[in-house]
């Protein structure tokens, strides 16, 4: 069998779409600029959580940022950590629960590094009160492809500091990065779920909740009286010492690509409704570890290849609180009538810290993220309704987890974006950009 | 034989940046060792020092020179005793893979590659045996390769170096084993590192991460040879095993 040796290929964590690019390892932070810059585009790359095309670059350099993963100072009296921009949630998590510590904002999978949680701005469980990831970032360095570099904080080179939290990886390379942890005296989380039926109950939920972290799961494919019942999940650090001890590696790996109808309708619901009746009462009290409540989905390596080897779309807004109600109940029925359900479908309360970074996804308002599995006839016209209704209701979508969108949908969403152009590193660009820019065709 | 002794926890490391050895100096230094450092770049050496320190390190120190000068090993070592107290381990992993059609090409460029993995790696052994010899104790750990096992066409100069550098080993082992010294030949496969990043990668990379715990528990349970990942022994077991005049003919 005649086999070209197959180059390896970046990929996103949505698998779509797939572009070649030629892959280069930074593992020093000095390796920046490279010593022979490429003439074609580059874009420095994490760990490829993200969904769409943000972290892609077709025909250019990626520039992989992982092997720059080493944690460089650490104060206990202060929870001030500095570590270079590889390195990932996880391993902070490896260090720092043992000695007390937590994230100050983790998304749902702890495996994003560094630089990535800061070129996302990303948010968790707790934004209604933290804010998002880059209020936690107390300073960076910045190397910009001719080889300046910037130290930057709130207060020191601040443009340059709001350009790159949120920044999408074009403003230049980060090298380290400073953050706050927050002091935990054990793994365990208070956790409370109460299940509701209807985005009102919803609503009333997330108006009363009083802990640190809030989320609700939410079914989107059953319909009549059973339409947008979920899970309203809230949980708090226990304040009783207990646990510290590191995490053990993960030992189920997603094997294969699931075949594409493995994924269709009847599995969907048949999943949506298992999940829903997975809590019995009303109201479920208990503690649980902090692996299960924040990252559910970490626990299967490679759980993405679930969705075949098509890949899977998100879908990630949020929509302002005076129209969010009216909103979401548009979407919740634009996609159960589609029928093309996700598993697990997030909706969220966000909170009125603003972000530090000009680019940043979240604001005051309702979050929804779900996922389908790609089917081009059906998944495509769907999130073109989806960007519609959030473009009508005055909300904006997340570039992290967007593979989709138009260039007159993410200019409208995020009408400062010519402002943060002018901070873009002359080499720098991504598919992403190409394409919100109208550079690049979508689906290209 | 000194059994159930405690880990080593005063180490010397040798081409300390390299990914491998910072992988295995993490582990030890979540334990709280003692380190002192030597490797060539003054930027990646601090970088690693900084890390153990976070990591728990009791205490770094770092040393920077060109392992190449094997006159100045003697005097580095002298410091490295003083910095430490005593050495408990004692971790080669400088290396370099060469150019293997370079290296066929120009014999200087060989010389360079036979320098840097056997020479320097000989002068510095035979100070550490004689050191460790007179302590009665000490792990001698270094860092050689699979590619040491046979001889192959892609990249035998490497693999010479490699080959003649176990035999090196196996000889000082025979003579300080007696006197409660370990030397330990490690046998790394391929590993996804700075200087393998040009191969075509394939299934049997490992990661450092892994192969550095490998390493850990080949200095705690005393062996004396060891692949990692350990799959390693079979496949190389199989490549050793076939008959001269039938390898020749393959493409290696």
């Amino acid at each position: 069998m005649a086999r070209s040796n197959p180059r390896p290929r970046f990929e996103s964590w949505g698998r779509y779409p797939t572009l070649d690019a030629k892959l280069v390892p930074l593992n020093w932070t000095t390796d920046f600029p490279l010593r022979n810059p490429p003439s074609t585009p580059q874009l420095p790359v994490g760990a490829g959580r993200s969904y769409g095309d943000v972290c892609l670059l077709e025909n250019g350099t990626l520039l992989q940022t992982r092997g720059m993963d080493r944690l460089l100072a650490f104060d206990p009296a202060t929870g001030i950590l500095r570590c270079e921009a590889g390195a990932t949630l996880a391993e902070i998590l490896d260090f720092a629960v043992p000695r007390g510590f937590f994230l100050p904002v983790t998304p749902g999978t702890k495996y994003v590094t560094v630089g990535g949680a800061i070129a996302n701005d990303i948010h968790g469980k707790n934004h209604h009160l933290a804010g998002s990831f880059g209020c936690h970032v107390l300073r960076f360095e910045l190397i910009r492809s001719d080889g300046s570099r910037f130290l930057c904080s709130p207060t020191e080179n601040q443009e340059w500091f709001a350009a790159t939290v949120g920044g999408m990886g074009l403003t230049g390379l980060i090298a380290w990065a400073e953050i706050r942890l927050r002091p935990i005296v054990s793994r365990k989380i208070d956790y409370q779920g109460d299940k509701f039926v209807g985005i009102d109950e919803f609503l009333a939920l997330s108006q009363s909740a009083t802990a640190e972290y809030t989320v609700a799961w939410i079914d989107c494919v059953s319909t009549g009286k059973n339409f947008a019942r979920g899970i309203f999940m809230q949980g708090d650090h226990v304040a009783e010492p207990g646990p510290l001890e590191k995490s053990s590696e993960p030992w189920l790996t997603f094997p294969v690509d699931l075949p594409e109808f493995a994924l269709n309708r009847f599995t969907m619901s048949a999943f949506n409704t298992a999940y829903y009746h997975k809590q019995l009462s009303k109201q479920k009290r208990t503690k649980v570890d902090y692996e299960p409540f924040f990252y559910p989905l970490d626990s299967v390596l490679h759980w993405n290849r679930m969705y075949g080897k098509n890949g899977l779309v998100q879908f990630q807004n949020v929509l302002p609180h005076a129209s969010g109600r009216e909103g979401m109940l548009q979407i919740l029925k634009a996609i159960t009538r589609s029928g093309l359900a996700s598993f697990l479908a997030v909706i969220k309360f966000f909170g009125e810290t603003p972000s530090v970074g000009t680019m940043s996804f979240p604001m005051p308002g309702i979050m929804l993220a779900l996922d389908f599995p790609i089917r081009p006839e059906v998944s495509f016209d769907l999130l073109e309704r989806l960007a519609e209704i959030t473009l009508e209701h005055g909300g904006r979508m997340y570039s992290a987890k967007d593979a989709r969108m138009t260039a007159e949908q993410f200019q409208a969403f995020y009408p400062q974006w010519q402002d943060f152009s002018r901070y873009i590193d002359p080499s720098f660009d991504s598919a992403f950009w190409q394409r919100v820019t109208g550079r690049r065709p979508i689906d290209g | 034989m000194v059994e159930n002794r405690a880990l080593p926890s005063k180490i010397l490391a040798l081409g300390a940046t390299s990914a491998i050895a910072e992988a295995t100096l993490r582990l030890f230094a979540a334990r709280g060792a003692s380190f002192f450092l030597v490797a060539r770049n003054a930027d990646k050496l601090e970088a690693v020092a900084a890390d153990l320190t976070t990591r728990g390190a009791a205490g770094v120190t770092t040393h920077i020179m060109d392992l190449d000068d094997t006159a100045a090993h003697p005097a580095m070592l002298g410091q490295a005793v003083e910095a430490l107290g005593t050495i408990e381990l004692a971790l080669l992993a400088h290396g370099v893979l060469g150019d293997q059609a370079e290296a066929e090409a120009s014999y200087p460029a060989a010389e360079a590659v036979l320098g840097t993995n056997f020479m320097a790696p000989v002068s510095m052994i035979t100070w550490l045996a004689n050191y460790f010899e007179t302590t009665g104790q000490g792990t001698l750990a270094v860092i050689s390769s699979v590619a040491g096992d046979r001889g192959r066409k892609s990249n035998y100069v490497y693999g010479a170096s490699k080959g003649a550098l176990n035999i090196f080993l196996d000889g000082v082992r025979n003579r300080i084993d007696r006197s409660g010294v370990q030397v330990l030949t490690i046998k790394p496969g391929f590993v996804a590192t700075p200087m393998t990043a040009h191969l075509p990668p394939n299934a049997l990379f490992a990661h450092p991460t892994a192969v550095a715990r490998g390493i850990f528990r080949a200095i705690e349970k005393r062996k004396d040879i060891v692949y990692v990942p350990a799959f390693w022994a079979v496949i190389m077991l199989i490549i050793r095993s076939i008959p001269e005049r039938i390898f020749k003919k393959m493409n290696l």
